[in-house]
């Protein structure tokens, strides 16, 4: 082979490097690892992770998935493709983004969705750079308090080099505050009212009128749901969103520390042309046979380079997948099913808490679905019951403040698994 | 398979009261209802289907789909290689399936150790200070990279630079990261020789430039070997060189970019360490820094204390946040995985004989399609079209032949100097029996190009659906399923 290069040696492929940059030390990698050595090594790494019954949530769910997803996801055909540059060679990946873009758009009651997004926050961070690139010069984008603070800090990193001016609309009783939002919308140049609901404390943003004060300035309403929750509450189309986003890990995909998650992000027709990453669409092939093409590419960034509104230039592929074969497989029902199976073990594990006398509702008139926010009572604190549940298998939930912890459950968590995590509130 | 049956979209199996899950029956003795107004009154459709006709849509959806396992996969720039199963295996072992993010740091020591090996081996094979594998994509990796040379320049209080420079040949998601991370772009010439004009660049150097943004070897295949030189002029101007990562691969066991002078870096694991693509994601775009810029690097970062113990903190100065936590989990521990599998030796020869593969081809190729930048390549490079010009044959039409004879098209169309490319990157993992294959093949297209033209404008002739009318879909866009309703 290398002869038919011209060359003698590998070496010489590399004649332009300059001797100066050579590699000269070894890079201090490990020896290589058989597969056995491998299957030891990641055992090991195993075996200093605990895993736990989880009551905690705050964007990050663990629900049930069928076992078919996964045999589905391994299809290495799907798996080890790239981007669908050949649609002659790649209908199975457009078709399943065209299958994972009609059922995201059902759910958030919107007319079109993208071919997904890294994650729920940088989602609603393109949904705001989104929002400001349509609205020419307003700069104000208003976020509500109630914000995951994690999502907060990513709108407010993504803000930063744009110019976009962040202002935060304050909670009453652990909700939006609708006399602010309207005062702030009224002083102008508004381009954005970004909300979540179910909100970060799980209670349910009441969102009538929002969508004509926010019109009526010529601004958008950016919802942010997770999926799960879609099938129940109020979609984001029914509140007249303009922009629909979130975080679908919460579609039976598993928690994996963090990672891979889902992004989804859906819109209206009249703004479908303004929305950032992939978008697949139906035509007709030569023998006129419905198939599925890449579409409306003009927008992306490969061809505007300089003068793009987002950078994606790709989606989260085999998650789509993973999202539409879960709710191909549980449907409009399994997925009322488990939210009616998450919401009444999160209020069943209220209840409970809430009359051990140590725990209390911190908004007890405020509606939630599988995840709320508990005042401890002293000298119980968030440290401690968090620390104490997790050395008997469980995670109690996720800490706000010292007094203050979110819980969340759901269908994996059985009425003993509840009756347990009472039992460690009660001892302590 | 019935083409008929497994031609369908999911909706189209769709029958009332069909189920693919089990749940279970629990009795948690309480009934929650939700407010009225804030239910939901329309009902999403949504396909109601059993476990096997589901199964049979994906599984025979599958076969209408090419990737790395199904044949050879050139697409210059994507750094296609086998996706070794040790690695997909290795996720199931390491135990995170069902780590929550907040769980306290010591039942998760085994999740947090593989971020800080992993982020300490890219170090050293980038010849960084630290990785933050936070980022999700490559470019994700490019934004937050640059969000970081913006923080240290405002650290400074040196406010001025507003501008960051790419070269004419850059992949076309340098300017657009450039632009989302608040800067104007501006661009620099190549050489004929495929390289940066380091004169032009020059001119365009001074203390409104906050970062240069190159790869090497770049989209041409060509190494930067003015790098040294070009390293002193951005940092003499204040400025902060960035490496875009994306053609790393040919780099390991020959060069690490922080010798080369690069500040900032962004890997993409699912090219150089081989994970999977996903069909488009999940990926991994972790970004690396020289020492002094540790302090700027997104929340949250992972610790190790002398003790050994891990723990998840932030910089004193981080640029903020760009992931809800620590990055793509799965994608590190094949990552990971890759990087063991090989060890020291090994991983050093993977750039040396992607390097090869793609000289082997360009040099089987060289007399019949028209090679612009004489070679010897990298690990890719880039022919403008078949050098007979004469026949009408264009780049599109030799990508859509390639397809009847089992390959999948290289990249097409890019880099932008020319206006034929055809871009070809075999990687290290093709053996030479597979690249005669495919040299053969691109000589019969040639061949075809010269006796029977319109048999090559014609294809793809064999593939499961042919010549779809892009032009109507971009027009009249159907992007879901109610919307191909006739009631629509």
């Amino acid at each position: 082979m290398l002869a038919a290069c011209g060359a003698a040696t590998l070496d010489d492929l590399y004649s332009d490097v300059p001797a100066s940059l050579r590699l000269k030390e070894n890079y201090g990698l490990p020896k290589e690892m058989s597969e056995a050595e491998l299957t030891r090594f990641w055992k090991e790494s195993a075996s200093r992770n605990r895993e736990l019954t989880c009551f905690a949530g705050c964007g990050f769910y663990r629900h049930y998935c069928p076992a078919a997803v996964e045999s589905i996801l391994s299809r290495s055909e799907f798996l080890t493709a790239y981007t669908p540059y050949q649609p002659e060679i790649s209908q199975g990946t457009l078709q399943y983004i065209f299958e994972y873009q009609s059922m995201m758009a059902e759910l958030c009651g919107m007319d079109v969705c993208n071919a997904s997004m890294y994650d729920g926050l940088t989602a609603t961070a393109e949904a705001m750079m989104m929002a400001v690139a349509s609205a020419k010069r307003k700069k104000r984008v208003l976020i509500s308090a109630t914000l995951n603070p994690a999502l907060a800090q990513v709108l407010e990193t993504y803000a930063c080099g744009l110019g976009i001016i962040l202002e935060t609309i304050p909670e009453h009783e652990g909700l939006t505050d609708r006399a602010a939002l309207s005062e702030m919308l009224g002083a102008g140049d508004v381009a954005a009212v970004i909300v979540a609901t179910p909100n970060y404390y799980g209670l349910l943003e009441d969102l009538t009128g929002w969508a004509d004060i926010i019109h009526a300035q010529k601004a958008m309403l950016i919802v942010n749901t997770h999926a799960s929750a879609l099938a129940v509450l109020k979609s984001p189309g029914e509140w007249g969103a303009d922009i629909a986003c979130g975080e679908a890990q919460s579609l039976g995909i598993p928690m994996n520390y963090g990672g891979p998650g889902l992004g989804y992000l859906c819109t209206t027709k009249a703004l479908m042309r303004k929305m950032p990453g992939r978008i697949v669409g139906a035509t007709t092939d030569a023998d006129g046979k419905r198939v599925f093409v890449l579409t409306l590419q003009a927008r992306e960034q490969h061809i505007r380079r300089h003068k793009a509104t987002s950078n994606i230039c790709s989606n989260q592929g085999i998650m789509t997948l993973h999202a539409a074969a879960y709710l191909s497989l549980m449907g409009y029902d399994g997925l009322r099913e488990v939210n009616r199976l998450s919401a009444d073990a999160a209020h069943s594990l209220v209840e409970k808490l809430c009359a051990t006398g140590k725990v209390s509702l911190k908004y007890p008139e405020k509606a939630y679905l599988n995840e709320t926010i508990l005042a401890l009572a002293e000298p119980l604190t968030a440290d401690a019951l968090i620390e104490e549940a997790a050395r008997h298998g469980i995670l109690a939930g996720v800490k706000h403040t010292d007094s203050e912890i979110i819980v969340a459950a759901t269908e994996m968590c059985s009425p003993d698994d509840i009756e347990r995590y009472v039992r460690i509130v009660e001892s302590l | 398979m019935n083409k008929e049956l497994y031609s369908k979209l999911i909706f189209e199996h769709s029958r009332p009261g069909r189920k693919g899950y089990s749940l279970p029956a629990y009795d948690y003795g309480t009934s929650t209802e939700m407010p009225r107004h804030l239910q939901r009154e329309v009902k999403p459709e949504l396909p109601e289907v059993d476990e096997p006709t589901v199964v049979r849509h994906y599984t025979n959806s599958s076969n209408n789909n090419f990737g790395v396992d199904t044949g050879f996969y050139p697409l210059g720039s994507c750094t296609m290689k086998y996706n070794p199963k040790t690695s997909e295996k290795a996720v199931g072992l390491a135990g995170v399936a069902d780590l929550h993010p907040a769980q306290p740091e010591w039942t998760v020591q085994g999740a947090l150790e593989t971020y800080y090996t992993l982020q300490t081996y890219l170090s050293r094979i980038g010849g960084m200070a630290e990785f933050t594998l936070n980022p999700y994509a490559g470019a994700h990796g490019e934004l937050t990279g640059l969000m970081v040379i913006r923080a240290y320049h405002a650290d400074r209080n040196d406010v001025a630079r507003r501008k960051v420079i790419v070269p004419d040949s850059a992949h076309g998601t340098n300017p657009a990261s450039a632009a989302i991370a608040g800067y104007e772009i501006v661009e620099v010439k190549s050489r004929p020789d495929g390289t940066v004009d380091t004169d032009d660049l020059a001119s365009k150097l001074d203390e409104t430039v906050a970062a240069v943004m190159m790869t090497n070897p770049n989209t041409v295949g060509m190494f930067e070997k003015d790098i040294p030189r070009i390293a002193e002029l951005v940092h003499a101007a204040g400025a902060l060189l960035y490496y875009d990562g994306a053609n790393l691969n040919p780099m390991l066991g020959v060069a690490r970019p922080g010798d080369m002078g690069f500040d900032v870096m962004h890997i993409n694991l699912h090219k150089t360490f081989s994970t999977p693509h996903g069909g488009g994601g999940p990926g991994a775009g972790p970004v690396g820094v020289r020492a002094g810029l540790e302090k700027y690097l997104p929340s949250p970062r992972v610790f190790r204390d002398e003790s050994g113990v891990f723990h998840v903190g932030k910089g004193e100065k981080s640029l903020g946040r760009v992931s809800s936590w620590l990055g793509n989990y799965t994608v590190f521990i094949k990552a990971l995985t890759y990087i063991l599998s090989l060890g020291e030796e090994n991983i050093k020869h993977v750039g040396p004989l992607a390097t090869l593969n793609a000289n082997y081809i360009m040099y089987g190729l060289c007399d019949l399609y028209k090679l612009p930048i004489p070679g010897p390549c990298k690990h890719e490079f880039v022919f403008d079209g078949l050098a007979d010009k004469s026949t009408g044959v264009t780049t599109m039409h030799v990508a859509k032949r390639l397809l009847d004879f089992g390959f999948h098209a290289p990249t097409i169309y890019f880099p932008l100097l020319f206006h034929e490319s055809l871009m070809i990157e075999p990687t290290e993992t093709e053996s030479k029996e597979t690249l005669d294959s495919f040299i053969a093949v691109m000589r019969e297209i040639a061949r075809e190009a010269a006796e029977c033209p319109d048999k090559v404008k014609e294809a793809p002739h064999s593939t499961p659906m042919r010549h779809p009318d892009e032009n109507e879909a971009a027009l009249h866009p159907l992007t879901t399923w109610k919307q191909l309703q006739p009631t629509y």
